[in-house]
């Protein structure tokens, strides 16, 4: 592969095309995981600080046991489904983009864009 | 012939059809796939619910069917950390690594490795660990075969147990290699599923639903705070609730440490070191904290999940099925703790009971007790829950056998002893590491009897925690990672990790005066120790907490240090990994490295 890669190919290539992919990719990724560990890691803060709330029985699971044994897991859908819609539209945006910048790059003449 | 006798025909007979079938499948599927890329493909052609039934099936094992329910019986409150984060690993999974792994198109971790860093040589260095998480995982799979048959067959021997579902496996494996067909594994899962729902349905409607079975514990509690130890407590909570409560023996925890957070599950340290109280509750978050990082870090790393990430048709399809994944997984994970709950109420025998006879047979036995009002209907709802015993340690021994055989006949054995071997050699030594490395987890099996199930499990987890994941994350996110980095982050990590591990099991294990505790007697001044420095002995029960920073930070030096030796390709790799799989970069790469210079 010793001969120049054709120009409109250079965005895809470019480091800012990488650093700008992996920027918004993890964005998304810790956005999600941040609401994610903010209640896993809280639980355990609630039960050491506020005893007494986390021991209200509701329907005869105390609070504490019936978010855990049963709330959590929609909670976690709810985050998986956001997090699988959000990241499809973004790849999607992203294969629109480079292919954008791919035909303004063509009609361009060929000039590199870095 | 009283062991005959004794034994119930409806329980026998749905484990034996479960044994047969599953050993039939095995075979069946042996002649149909013939070899690993026979098996990815036939798995793009399955649809998303079939492929998330599949990876759901493979992933509920013994842990999750008996352990789970057992330890909810025996600890209360905090073994519901352990479901929830079977559970919400992978959403970390799918958030951080799924994706990248899939674009770049390793199937395993060790062909990551190779992949990622050009060395053959570190995949021969990370498949060690396939082999140590493997065996960590097969030992509970094992006790779960040695107590559901010691309890089908009263009076058989724990060990035998272990050694006939081993040998049964092992044979299967050797002769005709036990693939991961997409069928039989999502056959699996909806076995699973209604081999704990439906007990759990019927139970509660004769003995009262979730939610009742835990306010007897709560009113109990609450009466004999009021009427301080008198001894009619229980039956003034039966009139109260009408939910049948036996009274507990003194070996089970009291209720209110067992329904509140911090109970016997995080104190056995505190306890041996006589701390109590508000002092001991800093150490029991500690502990908390250090099991949430070891579950939900370790899913991401075990050896045997990342593979079905690959049999979808593509990345979109991928996404959904993990999606579906994590609502079969979720929804499964809801019974077992009712198990549990329902089992400190109406068989809190099992607390007197060690081993094979205690609480990690609860899911087993519990059904049986509808025989007292409904004649033959509790054998038969219990003879559903060993078959999904079977179901569920045969399916995830045999997958942990091919992939740990694969490893060392393929790896160890084909790459590094012997490189220049014949096809027919390599299927040969196949079957001899199948024979050897079951053996090796059936002689393991056999000394665990005293360990929980799902605890067992969970150390599995810590390992992968602190080995497989940072490799992963960081090599994944972070392009200044050297060879150098994730080697020296992936070994000092799993390695103290096994090493503080074993060190506690080993303790639990001396502990006592049976025959394996004396032959493990130069262990005994360690208990000592451990009861004179309790957070010594939580930070190597549960090492994550320091296991996963230390493997992380060590990669992030070491590869500062060795800079230079960063992949020249670097930016074409984070490219591969992180550029939406339309761009059509990864076949560029691959024509790229077929022209360069090869290895």
């Amino acid at each position: 592969m010793d001969s120049p890669k054709p120009s409109d190919d250079d965005h895809i290539h470019s480091e800012s095309f990488l650093h700008e992919l992996m920027r918004k990719q993890l964005k998304l990724s810790v956005a999600c995981a941040c609401a994610f560990l903010v209640a896993l890691l809280g639980m355990p803060l609630l039960n050491y600080f506020a005893p007494e709330l986390m021991a209200k029985r509701v329907g005869g699971f105390t609070l504490s046991w019936l978010i855990l044994g049963v709330l959590f897991f929609p909670f976690v859908w709810i985050i998986s489904f956001t997090f699988i819609r959000k990241s499809i539209a973004q790849e999607d945006a992203e294969v629109r983009d480079a292919e954008a910048v791919k035909q303004v790059g063509r009609s361009a003449g060929g000039q590199g864009r870095d | 012939m009283p062991l005959l006798a004794a034994i119930d025909p409806w329980i026998l007979s749905f484990s034996a059809i479960t044994v047969l079938v599953t050993v039939w499948m095995g075979f069946r599927s042996a002649k149909t796939s013939k070899s690993a890329s026979d098996f990815f493909v036939a798995g793009r052609s399955v649809g998303v619910g079939m492929n998330a039934s599949a990876i759901s099936g493979e992933y509920l094992s013994a842990a999750s069917f008996m352990g789970v329910a057992g330890m909810v019986m025996s600890s209360g409150y905090d073994a519901l950390w352990y479901p929830v984060c079977y559970a919400c690993g992978y959403l970390f999974l799918l958030l951080f690594i799924a994706g990248p792994l899939r674009r770049f198109g390793a199937y395993t971790i060790p062909d990551f490795a190779e992949g990622r860093y050009d060395s053959p040589l570190f995949r021969k260095i990370a498949v060690i660990f396939v082999l140590f998480i493997g065996f960590f995982y097969t030992m509970p799979q094992m006790k779960g075969a040695g107590v559901t048959l010691a309890y089908i067959f009263p009076g058989l021997p724990y060990w035998v147990g272990v050694v006939l579902v081993g040998a049964v496996i092992t044979l299967n494996v050797a002769l005709g290699g036990m693939k991961g067909i997409t069928l039989v594994q999502a056959f699996q899962y909806w076995a699973k599923m209604f081999a704990i729902s439906v007990p759990v349905f019927v139970l509660m409607a004769v003995y009262g639903g979730y939610g009742k079975q835990l306010q007897a514990n709560f009113t109990a509690d609450v009466r004999s705070m009021v009427s301080e130890g008198s001894s009619d407590v229980y039956s003034s909570a039966k009139a109260h609730d009408d939910i049948r409560r036996k009274e507990l023996s003194d070996k089970a925890p009291k209720d209110q440490t067992w329904l509140s957070p911090f109970g016997p599950l995080t104190t056995k340290a505190t306890k041996a070191a006589k701390i109590e109280g508000e002092a001991a509750r800093p150490y029991s978050l500690l502990y908390t904290y250090s099991l949430i990082i070891a579950l939900v870090c370790g899913t991401a790393g075990l050896p045997h999940i990342l593979v079905r990430f690959y049999t979808n048709p593509d990345g979109v399809a991928a996404k959904k099925t993990t999606m579906w994944v994590m609502i079969l997984i979720g929804i499964f994970y809801v019974f077992p703790p009712v198990f549990g709950v329902m089992g400190r109420n109406l068989f809190p025998e099992l607390y007197n009971g060690v081993g094979a006879k205690g609480t990690d047979k609860i899911v087993l036995e519990l059904p049986r007790l509808l025989n007292e009002k409904y004649g033959v209907l509790g054998s038969v709802l219990s003879g559903i829950t060993c078959a999904g015993a079977f179901a569920a340690f045969m399916s995830t021994f045999s997958g942990l056998l091919v992939s740990m055989t694969g490893a060392l006949a393929h790896d160890v054995y084909g790459r590094i002893l012997r490189p220049k071997s014949t096809p027919d050699e390599r299927m040969r030594m196949f079957k001899w590491c199948a024979v050897l490395i079951g053996a090796m987890a059936v002689l393991l099996g056999s000394f665990v009897e005293k360990l929980e199930i799902n605890f067992m499990v969970g150390q599995a987890f810590a390992i992968a925690a602190a080995s497989y994941f940072p490799l992963l994350f960081m090599s994944v996110w972070w392009r200044g990672m050297t060879l150098k980095g994730a080697a020296a982050g992936m070994l000092t990590g799993g390695f103290l990790s096994v090493i503080a591990i074993s060190l506690t099991s080993v303790t639990t294990l001396a502990a006592g005066t049976d025959a394996l505790a004396q032959s493990l007697s130069m262990f005994k001044p360690l208990i000592a120790f451990f009861a004179e420095h309790p957070l010594l002995r939580i930070l190597c029960e549960q090492p994550a907490i320091w296991a996963v920073p230390l493997a992380i930070t060590l990669m992030v030096v070491v590869s500062k240090l060795t800079r230079r030796e960063v992949p020249p390709d670097i930016r074409m790799k984070m490219l591969v990994l992180h550029a939406p799989e339309k761009l059509g970069l990864k076949q560029e790469y691959i024509q790229e490295h077929q022209a360069g210079p090869g290895h």
